[in-house]
Formats: structure tokens, sequence, C-alpha cells
């Protein structure tokens, strides 16, 4: 009982501001991950890598001095660079998508240490620095992190709209039907790969500000969240809109999954269980997620059913008979 | 126009699924020629328009196009020349794209892809008025995915699209097999008035004798890697399908080997 009288409704109210703003930042990063996995048909694990480098990349940079626009721009070219890695090793070098990119994360791991100058973990002071998010100014991040979000969905709404765009879309669709109409697909393999890496670097470079430090761990798990976003959100939109669903919307979908993602989680946490399984959650989440469009095809064309289906023809021809 | 000159090709070199399939093919094809290819399976049709649509590199021999040598030219640079339709419809056109989605990528084939927009307001005009010239309907479903087409819709979408940036060649791999006899003689109608109209080259491998007699101004047989039988004008026109069983026997010494070319 005492568990519960423990169990204060503000609390959750308190936190809510808090889980909004890392929503839509995971979500910025979700969208990288929407490029990858559902417009290239790509499942690209360097994400876990490259988050933690355009941490990594923000952090350091801002402590050098640099202002903060300039870190983050360097932030997504460290990504964009992570990505152009992931492409390399599988169109020049033939390596299959998840190695390739579980190479280039496991990589990074050693490149991140690096760039932190051997620390695993360095702070960043939200008094010292003019931070664009942090979780001192919660309502100034959520603006913030949302305008990064609109702006971000607009031009990728632009750029898949484009020649190139188009070029890439067909290539995570049909790879053949693309090459026989001239797409060079490795070329657009490695610029999406490149791109989705840039957005996730991105992402990465508002977090560490965002919470105020850079850890090594801190993209462990990241294409987990990502795949959690695009998924809830996916699943979610189609609920509501069903057939009015058009490409921006899903974009916004996926900013919204982080979102409810975070929100879950900040009820887990209130909740007061352990933050240790919030990894096996997760996965528990994603894993029911990914789960629900397929058990709700199989509800409807099962051989269950139609095994009962066909006991009732069965009857109704012997009726007949008799 | 299509120089094929003494081509080979070996699959699985050196392993135990070792597999000859080109052994020395010529052909020559002059501007204009629509010709037909027929053999029995293996005899390899489709692995010839592979070679010449750059699926793989062939391993001796050259291919010219237009007197250009394109031997060396991988499959997505040769596409700006040829014109492509294959046997699965699933493989000619993006299925979660719209159909006009589809076509504006297939006339922007062998030009460079940058920042201007995927599709024009013309454009999509130009569309629906091709379409409607295809008389199948699907002038009024141009922002349908093209998942939701049947495989003739789709085959006929794919032909568009092979056409709609005139091709120097235009290559049909037995682009009616999957279809059910009255689709497929639709879409061999569609066929034969796209290259009409536009003139076009082509080559047109089919499992059906009588649609290899039927069309076209010249007609190929193969058997074992090789072109055996080249036959052209007067003499195509005249031809029936018990000429070209003959005809097969006393060139290879084998029976025919496939039912379905015969029975159809």
């Amino acid at each position: 009982m005492s568990y519960f009288a423990a169990l204060n409704p503000l609390n959750l109210l308190n936190a809510l501001p808090g889980c909004i703003a890392q929503g839509i930042i995971w979500g910025i990063m979700a969208l990288g991950v929407y490029v990858t996995f559902r417009l290239l048909d790509f499942a690209d694990l360097t994400v876990d890598g490259s988050f933690a480098t355009g941490c990594a990349v923000t952090v350091m940079l801002t402590l050098a001095g640099v202002p903060i626009p300039a870190a983050l721009l360097v932030a997504i070219f460290a990504g964009l660079l992570a990505g152009l890695v992931t492409g390399l090793l599988h169109t020049a070098l033939g390596i299959p998508p998840i190695l390739s990119g579980i190479l280039t994360q496991i990589a990074l791991y050693s490149v991140n240490l690096h760039i932190m100058g051997m620390a695993a973990n360095m702070a960043l002071s939200s008094q010292k620095y003019n931070l664009l998010v942090s979780l001192m100014n919660i309502p100034k991040s959520i603006l913030i992190a949302g305008l990064f979000a609109l702006a971000l969905i607009s031009l990728l709404y632009w750029y898949f709209g484009t020649e190139q765009g188009s070029s890439i879309r067909a290539t995570g669709c049909n790879p053949s039907m693309s090459k026989a109409n001239g797409i060079n697909i490795n070329f657009t393999k490695v610029l999406a790969l490149s791109l989705s890496n840039g957005l996730v670097g991105l992402a990465g470079g508002l977090m560490a500000q965002y919470q105020g430090f850079s850890d090594i761990n801190m993209g462990r798990g990241a294409i987990v969240i990502g795949l959690a976003a695009v998924i809830i959100g996916e699943v979610l939109g189609e609920a509501i809109l069903r057939k009015h669903m058009n490409f921006a919307l899903r974009l916004v979908f996926v900013i919204m999954g982080g979102i409810i993602y975070y929100i879950v989680v900040g009820i887990v946490l209130w909740l007061k269980l352990n933050s240790n399984d919030l990894k096996l959650f997760t996965a528990i989440i994603v894993a029911a997620f990914l789960a629900v469009p397929y058990i709700q095809g199989r509800r409807k064309n099962s051989f269950g059913r139609t095994a009962k289906a066909s006991l009732a023809a069965l009857e109704a021809r012997k009726d007949k008979e008799e | 126009m299509l120089n094929i000159i003494d081509i080979h090709k070996t699959f699985n070199l050196g392993t135990i699924n070792e597999k000859s399939a080109l052994n020395g093919v010529d052909l020559h094809l002059d501007k204009g020629d629509f010709c037909t290819i027929i053999g029995g399976n293996g005899a390899g049709k489709s692995t010839m328009l592979n070679a010449v649509a750059g699926v793989w590199p062939v391993d001796r021999g050259a291919i010219l196009l237009n007197g250009q040598n394109i031997t060396g030219l991988p499959e997505h640079k040769r596409a700006g020349f040829l014109g492509r339709v294959f046997q699965d419809p699933m493989t000619g056109t993006a299925a979660s794209m719209e159909i006009e989605e589809n076509l504006a990528l297939a006339a922007r084939r062998g030009k460079s892809r940058k920042l201007g927009w995927g599709i024009t307001k013309q454009e999509k005009e130009k569309y629906r008025e091709l379409l409607r010239v295809l008389d199948l309907g699907l002038e009024d479903r141009m922002t349908s995915k093209v998942g939701l087409l049947s495989g003739g819709q789709r085959q006929a979408l794919t032909l568009l699209m092979a056409t709609l940036q005139q091709p120097n060649l235009l290559l049909l791999d037995e682009h009616t097999a999957a279809l059910d006899p009255k689709t497929a003689e639709k879409v061999l109608r569609v066929t034969d008035q796209i290259i009409e109209e536009n003139h076009l080259t082509a080559l047109m491998v089919t499992h059906n004798m009588k649609d290899a007699i039927a069309h076209g101004n010249r007609l190929i047989m193969m058997h074992d890697g090789r072109v055996i039988l080249n036959i052209a004008g007067e003499e195509k026109k005249k031809l029936t399908v018990a000429d070209l069983l003959h005809q097969f026997e006393l060139v290879s010494g084998e029976e025919f080997a496939s039912d379905k070319a015969i029975l159809a």
C-alpha cells in the first residue's frame, strides 16, 4: 500500500514537459532512422555510434569556445561521415547492411573516446554556455527542439520530392527497377545513409546540450529508440488518419512517436521501476508495436478462423443433403 | 544499330554449379528491327538480354549500340539507351510509389537527378494523356500506388515507362509470360502499337512460338547459348510453328524441349 501512496500524480505531471522535450530530440534522431529503415529499406545500426559522435563533437567544440551553431554543424558533418563509412563498407566492399552498420558503430566507440580526449564523459555547464536546449529551461527547450523538428520535416519533405530524393525512395522500393531506370543505387544508398546519420549526429548534439554532458554510452540502444518512435508513430498515424496519411504527416508522427515513447518512459520511472530495466522495457515496447500490425493482419486472415468457417460450410452442406 | 559480337558468359566459373550460358552469340540488328527470340529453357535468351542490359559484365566479346562500345558500361549507365520490361510484373515498377511517380522516375532515365522537383505539373498532364491512350483506366488513378495494380496493368505501365524517353533499343524479356492469355494479348497489342508509333528497335524474348512468328520483322532461335536460326523478311512472314520445330530439330539435332512453347 505504501508503494501506491508514494505515487504522486503531480510528480508525473511535473515530469511530463521534460519527457516531451527529450521525446522531440529523440524524434529528430528517429527521422534519421526513418530515412534508412523505411525509405531505403536498410536497417542501419550505425546510429548507436553516430548519435554519441554528435554528442561528443558538440560538447568538445563548445568547451573549446566554438559557437553552438557551428558545433552543431560539425556534429551533423561527423554523422554524415559515419554514414558515408557504412555506405562504402556496404557498396564498395560488399558487406551486408546490418554488418556494415555494426562495424561502423563499434569503430565509432573508439573514435568517440578519442574525440572526448579519452574521457568516458564530459560535462557541459548550462550556466557557462548559452545552450540552445537544456533541462534547466524546459519550455524553451521544447520550443527550440520543436522548431528544429519542424524545419527538418519541411526539409525532408522537400528533398524526398526532388529528383534525387525520389531516386533514393525508388532504390529502397525496387533496386532492379531503379537500375533499369538509370539510378546508380550504390550512390543513392551512400547518400541516404549519410543524410540519415547527419540527422542522427544533429540529434546527438541537441541531446548533449539538453542533458548538459556527453557520455560514451549515450547512443547505446539509439537504434531501438529510433525504431520505437518510427513504429509507434506509424501505428498511431495509421489508426488516426487512415487513408489521409501523407509523407509530411508520417514524419510528424515519427516525432510524435518519439514523444510518446518518452512519456511512457516517464511513466515507468514514475512507477519507480528500476531505471536499469529501461532497456528491457524499451525492447518490449518496440516488439509489441512491431507485432501489432502483424497480429492484426493474422486475426483477419488466420487458419483458425478459416477452420471455423469451414465447419460452418460443412454443416450447411449436410443440412442441404438431409 | 545493335551489334553483338561473339559474347560469352559462364556463371559460377570453377564451381560445381558452373554453367556456360552464352557460347559466342553474334547478332546484328538494324534500326527499326523488331526481333523476336525463341528457344528452349536454358537456351540463353534472357541471359543475352541481360548481357545487353549490363546486369553483369560478359566474359568475352563486344556489344555495340549505335556504333558506341557499351561493353564496359555498368547497368545504370546503359539504362539511358535502353528501355526494359521484365518477365515478373513486380520487377519493372516501384510498388510503394505512385503511378505518376514511377513515370516521372522513368522520364529521367539517363539524366542526372538533381534537386529539381521529382515531377512537374506539365508532366502530370502529359502522363494523363499517355495513360488514356493505354485505355486501362489508369489515367484516373495517377496517385494510386503501383502495388495496387494487376500484373497486366503493371506490365503496360512498365512498357510506357520504358518508352517514355525514346530508347535506342527496347528489351522485352518474356514480358507477357506471367499474364493470363487475354491480358497477354492486350499487352502484346500495346507493345506492337508503341514500337510502331515510335519506330523503335526491339528485342523480344518469348516462350510462345506463335507470338514469335506473329510479331516483329525478324526471328532468331537460340540453343545452348548460341543463335542457331536467324530468319528475316519474307521468309519470316511465311513461317509456321511446324517449320520452326522442324528447323530446330535440323539445326540442334534434338527435339524442342519446351511443351509450353509448342502448345501455347
